[in-house]
């Protein structure tokens, strides 16, 4: 993992290495300056040498200034270095995701990749900060306070030698049973959170059912659970704090007990001691920090996994060295293809299918939910690669095709179709981006998108929310399907695309694509039988396999699936359809 | 420890609060006294122990810095002078200090463990009245206000609260105290020098605070751009799969870079110059410490007995300059970790403030009996309902049977009070009627499902049940007998069989077997891995759509309400679950008013009554053979759909 993030330092390694350096030269700046002070309690004050006090104090003033260039210094160094590694991660994961094949999406999933390149990485940002400044900071504090300690007097640095070790042993125990304990509590406390969301999306089954007083019941219980499991875990870090306090007591106390003696000895001076006192002050405070930035890394670790998990990831699929660059005709061949999304899940999800399309035929495709219509159709433009068999687009294995030059020839409208913000005509660029107004407006016309847009106030100046949040579902599936049209395709795939356009208005669509692009391949994915039934064939999928593969009227012959769902469609059980006529 | 890594990950920059821009707050003093109202109501003894116990640990302190000086002027200069080596009166003294130390270090640790029983207290009350007092809130509230903003405050704001009670206050407090006396201390020891730092600290506080300005403009753009960015990366992940169709991968990297590129030099700024505070901060510090010693150093030098100022009391003002920067240094960070605090329960006492329910209804429903053809107050489930109307003019109480009957006169309804979305809507259905709601999407069919149940008062006009006005029936009665179910389904996180029980908390298992059944549930429920003790998380993610339709029926199934609302679901689920979800709704309905808002022809056309809603007005009303033959709006739906489909 370190190895993976640390590959995307690139131009910022020396930053990397100068925030530490700057950080020591502040920490030694530190370390001086109460040994100066102590001198100028011995050899000035003592010695009633006033120009050595003034002269001292003007050394220790500059030494600050140097700690103060090299603090900024240090600060300046460690934000460009984890701002830029944070940067170059996001950059890295982004680029990388936009390799991915379809499969590798589906594995990280929508939330999982966001959360990837926005809150882990900045909990990576803030770790690395941490790491470079504070964690730099603090055992250089340590050592070099013990290092001065030792040199004024080898006698005493060895009490602080022994409570540095006792308070370490003592937190690192606390600090280990804390995490679980935390760990434990934070988990609780997300289930907790999410009952509330539960309550608060489905507030209206709760007061339909008037279960308000169940509801709260139920929360005090999960509430006063997470109050002790709370309780008991701060019980267990408070301990810190005092037993950091009572560590410093005892050091001074000792340290003013044998250093008196010493002093009275005559091997220890006044100004000496005073230095001691404070070094000991630096090495407690900096043995508190590193326990709290241990506690920080831990954290950011499960961040670090996950960037490394979208980084290392590779994609799937892949251009072939020799990649064919033109597909000739909108032909679609099946041979014998197996497909299954995993490559351990033991049943397949589509089942040796054969099939064969000529180039400008229109078929429809038809079946129930997770009979794989869709699954069927990602596999020509080489979404996904088949397990077994081969699919040919123009007489070619698509997978000896160029990927932009086959998806460019595909156009597949994606059943979760999304707009991006931004206006319709830059939404409709996506599939030319070198479309005129007028290829717009002719291919907004097909897929009886033109009608609304000119309605809109700014027409195809309109701007698109995110998510195309201010059109309705039909509107924006007319959208996407202009789109895609704009790509001038050989093939073009719609997988359930009009399912929330009205019937009619489908009908047109339908109806303007056999006039307009005859001699594109159409396949058309419905739960309608009325959006197939016209097309030169239908494929029924049942359960993976192709149960039937012919007109409408061989169909209704032979195919009882079909004629099944013919039959509750137009009979008493079918879809009105009342609200779609808006 | 943990709290502050997990803060982190609350929000962007959240790691690192020094320099961030303070949010800005209308009242900030009354809602701390609100707030601390809040805490000291409940924990008023606590509360006193806390004080108490800071008071003792900053005392023992004080003295422990006080001890250098008396340790070298009471104890080690005498016995250089003299050269006598008794050190028994400085073991006393040691030992006396070593017991305030202890006295110091058990009031810190009382402190700290009283602390977490009022912080966590204080933070389960809240978020148990948050929830309660959510849950009694109307469903305007709900349908106005983003869940993702209500979510915010049991979890964001709920969290900075934590911090600010737990870590913030006592900081605070200790603070103020420390600052005092360290002050009176310094007094005591030289005017002069005491002088001489507080210039120094004023001289710090200004450096802070020009910093602290530079980086809260370079955080709120670096705020800006990092939303920017996150809402370009969520929208592009989102459409990750169109991007790769449409082979915009290049197009997509540019603009992301663009952003990338934005961000990291405005969070660059901004880190730079809050991680500029520490150093300037503590090299002030020493640079203060450095002129006291200097200044200090040469008036004990003076030799001024009158003065009195001795080596011993330089080391303890020394001492005491370094204790002096620390807490104030401390004050204006945890100011700001404090009005963030505030901010947050500002959200949370808003949410507290919003009105509840109100419920003026007195009508209840009973179990009821017949005794001799008069209807009777049963004390257990009859299987029949009476409204119980308390007549207050005449002290008198009377029964009358629920059967299910309801009329609209003239009802106008709108979500506020400028746009109305209902005119004038008249309809009546007897008992055991199917009434179907019909037309475009936005003419208000969902609408009058809110109104029935009253999520939503009307504006005008009258509702009745069984010649009752709605508004006479208490809420949860009138709630209670009608079943609900939504387009939206949704379940709760626990077992298939305590979901369906949710209509009737006291089923036993063979009546949720029965309502399963009921509902064409049974067969599916069978099949899932643990049966009916299956659990369900996520709102039932694990299930399919149709399966968690199936589910809410039987939910409303097992309450066995005798006016059903249905609104069917218009989700494109595959044609053979349709028709189970179907024939579950149709038995569900059977001998049950019920108003349904229709998508299928097969409801619609056995209605007894279909009402054509057109703009939020009844254009037209009657039985499916009746609107044909009208030849009118029914007719173009039907028609046009027919010409379709055939």
């Amino acid at each position: 993992m370190i190895k993976t993030l640390g590959k995307e330092l690139k131009e910022y390694k020396l930053v990397s290495v100068l925030t530490p350096l700057c950080m020591i030269g502040e920490v030694a700046a530190e370390m001086i300056i109460p040994k100066l002070m102590g001198k100028i309690v011995d050899n000035g004050i003592y010695a009633e040498n006033m120009a050595y006090i003034f002269r001292v104090g003007f050394l220790m003033i500059v030494i600050a200034l140097f700690g103060l260039a090299a603090g900024i210094g240090g600060a300046y160094y460690g934000s460009k270095a984890s701002t830029g590694l944070a940067k170059n991660l996001r950059k890295a994961m982004f680029d990388n995701i936009q390799t991915f094949s379809f499969s590798n999406i589906d594995k990280f999933s929508t939330s999982g990749l966001v959360t990837r390149l926005t809150t882990d990485v900045t909990n990576i940002q803030n770790a690395y900060m941490m790491l470079l400044r504070m964690a730099m900071r603090a055992p250089a504090t340590v050592i070099g306070a013990m290092i001065m300690s030792f040199m004024i007097n080898p006698r005493i640095a060895t009490i602080y030698l022994a409570a540095v070790v006792v308070l370490a042993i003592f937190m690192v125990l606390i600090m280990s049973k804390a995490t679980v304990y935390f760990k434990e509590v934070f988990e609780k406390y997300d289930e907790l959170n999410e009952s509330v969301q539960e309550n608060v999306s489905a507030i209206r089954v709760v007061k339909a059912y008037v279960r308000e007083d169940y509801e709260n019941d139920k929360f005090k219980k999960a509430a006063g659970n997470i109050y002790n499991m709370f309780v008991r875990a701060e019980m267990n870090v408070i301990k810190m704090g005092p037993m950091m306090t009572a560590t410093v007591y005892v050091c001074i106390l000792l340290i003013s007990w044998v250093g008196a003696h010493m002093i009275v000895a005559g091997s220890l001076t006044t100004g000496e001691l005073m230095g001691l006192l404070s070094y000991c002050m630096n090495i407690l405070m900096s043995m508190m920090f590193l326990a709290i930035i241990f506690v920080m890394l831990t954290m950011a670790q499960a961040s670090g996994k996950r960037i490394a998990e979208v980084l290392e990831e590779t994609p799937d699929i892949t251009n072939k060295a020799d990649a064919i660059m033109a597909v000739p005709d909108g032909s679609i061949r099946f041979e014998h293809v197996n497909f299954a999304y995993n490559e351990t899940s033991e049943e397949p999800v589509l089942k040796d299918i054969n099939i064969d399309i000529k180039s400008g035929e229109t078929i429809g495709i038809i079946g129930g939910t997770g009979s794989a219509k869709s699954s069927l159709v990602n596999l020509i433009s080489r979404l996904y690669d088949v397990t077994d068999g081969v699919v040919k687009v123009g007489g070619i294995d698509v997978r000896d095709y160029d990927m932009e030059t086959l998806r460019d020839q595909v156009s597949v409208v994606l059943q979760k179709n999304v707009l991006f913000s931004g206006t319709i005509l830059d939404n409709l660029r996506w599939g030319d981006k070198d479309a005129t107004k007028e290829d717009c407006i002719r291919a907004c016309k097909m897929a009886c998108a033109d009608e609304f847009i000119e309605r809109m106030p700014d027409g195809y100046e309109t701007f698109i929310e995110q998510g195309g949040a201010n059109v309705s579902g039909g509107q924006r599936q007319r959208l996407c399907i202009a789109r895609a049209l704009l790509k001038k395709p050989k093939i073009l795939i719609l997988d359930d695309s009009t399912s929330a356009v009205d019937t009619a208005t489908d009908a047109k669509i339908r109806k303007a694509f056999a006039e307009e692009i005859p001699g594109t391949t159409k396949l058309i994915i419905a739960q309608r039988i009325a959006s197939v039934q016209e097309c030169d064939r239908i494929i029924v999928m049942d359960d993976g396999q192709v149960s039937g593969f012919g007109t409408h009227s061989e169909l209704l012959e032979s195919n009882t699936i079909y004629r099944e769902v013919y039959e509750s469609q137009t009979g008493a059980g079918a879809d009105a359809d009342f609200d779609k006529q808006a | 420890m943990a709290e502050e890594a997990k803060e982190i990950k609350v929000g962007p920059g959240g790691g690192n609060r020094r320099g961030m821009p303070r949010p800005k707050l209308e009242n900030p003093g009354a809602l701390l006294k609100r707030l601390m109202g809040y805490v000291f109501k409940y924990y008023p003894a606590h509360m006193v122990a806390v004080v108490v116990c800071i008071l003792v640990t900053v005392a023992s302190n004080i003295q422990g810095t006080l001890f250098t000086k008396v340790l070298i002027d009471s104890y080690i200069q005498p016995m250089l002078d003299s050269g006598d080596g008794n050190f028994g009166p400085l073991l006393g003294a040691i030992l006396r200090v070593a017991i305030f130390y202890g006295l110091g270090v058990l009031a810190a640790y009382i402190q700290s463990r009283v602390m977490v029983y009022i912080n966590q207290g204080t933070l389960r009350r809240l978020r148990e009245e948050l929830f309660t007092h959510m849950e009694s809130l109307p469903i305007k509230y709900f349908d106005t206000n983003a869940h993702g903003d209500i979510m915010s405050i049991y979890t964001n704001d709920i969290d900075t609260l934590r911090q600010m009670i737990s870590q913030s206050i006592p900081q605070l407090l200790s603070s103020a105290i420390t600052i005092v006396s360290v002050l009176v201390s310094m007094f005591i020891l030289s005017v002069p020098l005491t002088v001489v730092t507080i210039v120094m600290v004023g001289v710090m506080l200004f450096c802070s605070g020009a910093a602290t300005k530079a980086s809260g403009k370079n955080f709120v753009e670096q705020q800006k751009n990092l939303g920017a960015l996150n809402g370009y990366i969520e929208e592009m992940m989102t459409g990750q799969k169109v991007v790769k169709v449409f082979n915009h991968e290049a197009e997509s990297i540019a603009k992301f870079n663009e952003l990338n590129e934005a961000l990291c030099n405005s969070a660059f700024k901004a880190n730079t110059f809050s991680g500029s505070l520490g150093p300037i901060n503590a090299q002030l510090g020493n640079t203060s410490y450095v002129i006291c010693a200097m200044i200090g150093g040469a008036i004990a030098l003076s030799d001024n007995i009158a003065v009195g100022f001795t080596v011993g009391a330089l080391a303890s003002f020394l001492t005491f300059n370094r204790n002096f920067s620390m807490p104030i240094n401390q004050v204006s960070m945890q100011l700001n970790s404090i009005v963030m605090a505030l901010a947050g329960a500002n959200r949370i006492f808003k949410l507290l403030d919003e009105k509840p329910e109100t419920d003026e209804g007195y009508v209840m429903l009973v179990d009821a009996v017949e005794e001799n053809g008069e209807i009777k107050e049963a004390d257990h489930h009859t299987g029949r309902w009476a409204w119980k109307h308390y007549h207050k003019a005449t002290d008198t109480t009377t029964y009358q049977p629920m059967e299910g009957d309801v009329t609209f006169n003239g009802v106008d309804f709108g979500y506020t009070d400028e746009k109305m979305v209902l005119h004038d809507i008249v309809l009546h259905a007897t008992p055991g009627q199917k009434i179907a709601f019909v037309g475009s999407t936005g003419a208000g069919k969902t609408t009058i499902t809110n109104l029935i149940n009253r999520f939503y008062d009307i504006q005008d006009g009258k509702i009745r049940y069984d010649n009752i006005n709605i508004n006479k029936i208490k809420k949860a009665d009138l709630r209670r007998s009608l079943g609900i179910v939504l387009q939206d389904t949704h379940l709760f996180t626990g077992t298939v069989k305590d979901n369906i029980r949710y209509g009737k908390l006291d089923a036993t298992d063979e009546e949720v077997i029965a309502a399963a059944k009921l509902a064409n549930a049974h067969s599916f429920i069978k099949r899932l891995p643990e049966g009916y003790d299956t659990m369900l998380t996520g709102d039932g993610a694990n299930l399919s759509q149709g399966q968690r339709q199936l589910l809410a029926i039987a939910r409303a199934a097992i309450a066995d309400p005798p006016v059903l609302i249905l609104d069917e679901a218009t989700s494109s689920i595959d044609t053979r679950t349709e028709k189970i979800v179907q024939d579950g709704m149709d038995r569900l309905m059977k001998g049950r008013t019920t108003f349904v808002i229709a998508h299928r022809l097969s409801t619609v056309k056995n209605s007894d009554c279909i009402i054509v809603l057109e703009q939020g007005r009844i254009v037209e009303q009657g039985t499916h053979d009746e609107l044909i033959a009208k030849k009118q709006r029914y007719y173009q739906l039907y028609t046009g759909m027919k010409s379709e489909t055939a």
